[in-house]
């Protein structure tokens, strides 16, 4: 009986992890092999020279490098940007506070794909097509992580902000020294969250980015699969290398993260 | 004082919402008026929403997704319940390998996730044809792309909402389960009498979460089909994109845009009062 309920738990999880056992597989082998009956079930020994061409064709070490730059920059702003909002809006009264928070639900409401054509329109008329900014900038304030860490900052003792003041620090230098500090876990969930947000951020770094030379990972793999003849297994190379570090991430701080899924969901 | 400091911490986030979010809404809704006629922007009146009625292919992408929600999302839920059912018996083993498992699916980069599938579902080499033993067209006939489509949504996002129940199941106290058994009541009506009714809020939260996700649908189609074959697996926010990047038609553009946010306020409400209403 025990046994048994291990059974649709197994199925499910197979179910679930073949595909990225399957792009291990055919990242290391040559795509004629791949589109070959019966194609291969276990690793092949061509994983260097697929890296090599992935290399050659589309430079995938620039390309990973400006996924990590663009990925660090805006994980930092983002949440900065959202510690510092969520604590306005829990432990502050002030005016425009209402319609802030109503702005706040408002985008989680709104399909971001209404935004898309104004948005590039905006971005070509002050000539920031092809650039980071133009990436980054529409997306660093992200109502998610404002709302987990107002969450976390609600419970947050006022007496202890109280004592910073009658100690003299300044409004900012309690923020960071003593209230920052005890939202870590919180904190945590936000940095996970928009760190895979942006490293696998898709559409909007498609419209924007031209330069082979300024391209994601995700951007550059599209491009390849709209080629001619498409190279699948250096695509699945590819895209294993771009799975990688968000699945070490998830693996690292899985405990943080269900939280911070669960933020507004479920209490306890 | 106090709200000097307010307006200090909330200004960055407070600033970037009114230029990359308040703007472009209000543009998209003016756009929504206007048309372009010999490359001169135009008022259009409601043009651009009275075409939407008469376009077969704003009605084609409403059929698409309403099949998906009628299909696609019980589908994922059911399943979702039963592994988080399971996964919550106190004695199983490897809980959290499980879990990590599931989930993993619904980290994972769009396009990565794409490249996979397309290779897996190819018609002559394709894994899943090989191992089924079948020569189906998975991406290119009407019928079975839109399979194809409900299968992967299903396999991204099955796993997030079995996470999300788990955690509404262990909110139950286990005082309960034992004092219904000890009623006597038979381990279905425990379920359905005791179980269910607590569960409602996390089920709704993951009903409201799929339907907003269906309505709009963009991803799977724009990666894995393209909204094709012959438009079977086009969507409203799909064919917002083609017409405002393919077409440059932003006024109908944003026509489309509105009409799922329509969509989108409505039946959320409709599930919300539904469901609320009740307990």
């Amino acid at each position: 009986m025990k046994r048994l309920a291990h059974l649709p738990l197994l199925v499910g999880a197979v179910v679930s992890l073949f595909p990225f056992y399957w792009m291990i597989v055919a990242a290391t082998h040559r795509t004629r092999d791949l589109l070959h009956s019966p194609p291969p079930f276990l690793p092949g020994d061509q994983l260097f020279e697929n890296l090599r061409r992935l290399e050659e064709t589309v430079g995938f070490s620039r390309v990973t490098l400006n996924t990590v730059g663009l990925t660090v920059v805006y994980t930092a702003l983002s949440s900065v940007i959202s510690a510092m909002c969520g604590y306005g809006l829990a432990k502050f009264r002030f005016r425009g506070r209402g319609l802030l928070l109503a702005v706040l639900l408002a985008t989680m409401m709104i399909p971001f794909q209404v935004l898309l054509v104004p948005l590039f329109q905006m971005m070509a008329n002050v000539g920031w097509i092809d650039t980071y900014q133009a990436v980054i900038l529409p997306f660093l304030a992200n109502s998610f992580g404002i709302f987990l860490m107002r969450q976390a900052f609600l419970d947050f003792p006022d007496e202890l902000i109280e004592a910073g003041r009658l100690d003299g620090c300044s409004e900012a230098r309690i923020f960071y020294r003593i209230v920052l500090p005890a939202a870590r876990p919180q904190l945590a969930a936000v940095v996970i969250f928009t760190f895979i947000s942006q490293w696998s951020a898709f559409i909007w770094p498609l419209l924007m980015l031209n330069s082979e030379d300024k391209y994601t990972i995700p951007v550059a793999l599209s491009r390849m699969i709209g080629q001619s003849r498409v190279d699948y297994s250096g695509l699945m190379l590819g895209a294993f290398i771009a799975t990688l570090p968000i699945m070490a991430v998830f693996l690292a701080f899985q405990k943080q993260f269900v939280s911070g899924l669960l933020g507004g969901s479920v209490k306890g | 004082m106090r709200g000097r400091a307010g307006w200090f911490f909330t200004a960055p986030a407070a600033v970037l919402f009114a230029v990359f979010f308040g703007y472009p809404l209000v543009a998209s809704l003016v756009q929504s008026f206007q048309t372009d006629a010999d490359g001169e922007t135009v008022w259009a009146g409601f043009d651009n929403y009275t075409r939407l009625f008469q376009d077969p292919l704003v009605g084609r992408s409403l059929v698409n997704i309403a099949l998906i929600l009628a299909v696609q999302v019980p589908l994922m839920l059911v399943i979702a319940l039963g592994l988080a059912q399971v996964l919550n018996l106190s004695w199983l083993r490897f809980r959290s390998g499980y879990r990590v498992a599931y989930f993993l699916p619904a980290v994972t980069t769009l396009v990565a996730y794409a490249v996979v599938f397309r290779v897996l579902l190819n018609t002559d080499s394709g894994l899943l044809n090989q191992i089924l033993g079948t020569h189906i067209d998975w991406l290119n006939d009407p019928t079975m792309a839109r399979v194809a489509l409900i299968g992967s949504i299903t396999w991204r996002w099955t796993g997030y909402n079995m996470v999300i129940l788990l955690a509404g199941l262990q909110a139950i106290p286990k005082e309960q389960y034992e004092a219904a058994a000890i009623d006597g009541a038979g381990s279905l009506r425990t379920y359905v009498s005791v179980i269910v009714p607590q569960l409602r809020p996390v089920l709704l939260f993951c009903l409201i979460t799929s339907t907003i996700g269906t309505l709009q649908l963009f991803d799977e189609s724009f990666v894995l089909t393209s909204g094709g074959p012959d438009n079977a697996t086009l969507t409203p926010v799909l064919y917002l994109y083609e017409n405002g990047f393919q077409q440059l038609d932003f006024g109908y553009a944003a026509a489309i845009a509105w009409l799922v946010v329509a969509l989108t306020g409505l039946l959320s409400l409709v599930q919300f009062r539904a469901l609320r209403t009740k307990s």
